[in-house]
């Protein structure tokens, strides 16, 4: 029970908390370049948190039993990034072939996952917190609902925003960051849920 | 030797990764705490940048075209492991305060947009214009926004205190929001100078 408890806050603290996007400011990228609609926006996230949670559970094993085990840590870097490129590509083909309804949807976004920093970044906070095989994915799951959450709720922002009296230079890029500001402080406000 | 000029300049404004090409944010919002954490990012970044933009536009012709991207990566990632352990081994206080966002440069789409979009069409010399203007373009909107916040958030400037002891510190500048806040204001100054300044000259 104490375990279960401890699972859930750690999924509220990766999610809310420790906000990917908001407060650890990974995954920017595709959170700024993405997120002109909500839709686009969804899809952008479900994609994400698919290869998040696949790269938490595949990083976890070649982490563990091949890098640690060999001591090779110093090819952490080199593996990790080949073992998402190649995951992003494998998962892009299997929607291919096993649902072409939800491969249409995500279209052009999944490869962009590639050079998705929240991606990289998750896999390597694994190892440095020293998660088990049932926190990594529950940590990599998390994070890619972060990262929806953070990407959706901006893209109903601008879409808003468009409508708005913005000054001609802060069109585009400079309001969106703005509004992430203005969402990150209200994000802090999740700071006082509980910590892991 | 002036369109070499032209090249290096271009990383300045006219490309200002930052600003105009809007790649590479993750990094900039979040080691920009410091001045000294902004400009040690802005040179580990340019290193890597710098070498893999030479490395790439010397074998550019032995990577088959299918299997460019996992090349550059590999070489990026290469020298990316090299400024972690580096960085580690002399500067351990930069490399704490800088932590994961050290082996993420492998992932900033600054780094591999330039390998694809210029040193993988362009002989070495040029390479390196390019590579440079864009360190140095990369690495005064990082002191800049970090010197903003710096100031405000610590009342010091690289470490040298200013506004003396009576100053209270906003702490707003140093969380997240105030990292996004900082650099959406910034951006826009610097669109509107773009805009009053920069059409004079073409």
């Amino acid at each position: 029970m104490d375990n279960l408890q401890y699972l859930l806050l750690l999924f509220i603290s990766t999610v809310l908390i420790n906000n990917f996007v908001l407060i650890q400011f990974l995954g920017i990228c595709p959170f700024l370049g993405v997120s002109r609609h909500v839709e686009t926006a969804f899809s952008m996230g479900l994609a994400a948190t698919f290869v998040m949670t696949m790269t938490a559970f595949a990083t976890y094993f070649i982490n563990t039993f091949i890098l640690v085990a060999l001591n090779l840590e110093f090819l952490r870097y080199m593996s990790f990034i080949i073992v998402i490129a190649s995951l992003v590509q494998f998962v892009e083909m299997f929607i291919k072939k096993v649902s072409p309804v939800l491969y249409k949807a995500l279209g052009i976004y999944l490869p962009l996952i590639t050079t998705n920093c929240a991606i990289m970044g998750m896999a390597l906070l694994i190892p440095m917190n020293d998660y088990n095989f049932i926190e990594s994915i529950i940590f990599g799951f998390g994070a890619g609902v972060g990262f929806t959450l953070a990407i959706v709720l901006i893209a109903g922002l601008r879409e808003e925003a468009q409508y708005g009296d913005v000054p001609r230079d802060l069109q585009g890029m400079p309001i969106t960051l703005i509004l992430a500001g203005l969402m990150a402080l209200a994000f802090m406000g999740f700071a006082g849920l509980a910590m892991v | 030797m002036a369109r070499y000029f032209a090249i290096f300049k271009n990383g300045l404004w006219n490309e200002n990764p930052i600003f105009k090409l809007i790649i590479g944010l993750c990094p900039t919002l979040a080691v920009t705490n410091t001045v000294v954490n902004g400009f040690a990012m802005g040179m580990a970044t340019g290193f890597v940048l710098i070498s893999s933009e030479i490395v790439i536009s010397l074998i550019k012709k032995f990577i088959p075209n299918d299997v460019r991207i996992p090349s550059f990566i590999l070489i990026i990632v290469t020298f990316v492991t090299f400024t972690d352990y580096f960085l580690g081994a002399f500067f351990p206080e930069i490399a704490d305060a800088l932590a994961l966002f050290i082996p993420l440069i492998v992932v900033n789409c600054l780094i591999l947009g330039r390998q694809e979009a210029f040193a993988s069409r362009n002989p070495t010399r040029r390479a390196i214009f390019d590579a440079v203007g864009m360190t140095v373009g990369f690495t005064w909107v990082l002191v800049v926004l970090s010197a903003i916040r710096e100031l405000f958030g610590f009342g010091t400037l690289a470490g040298v205190d200013i506004f003396g002891a009576g100053y209270t510190n906003m702490i707003i500048m140093i969380l997240p929001g105030g990292a996004f806040l900082t650099l959406g204001v910034l951006v826009g100054v610097l669109n509107l100078l773009d805009r009053k300044v920069g059409s004079d000259n073409g």
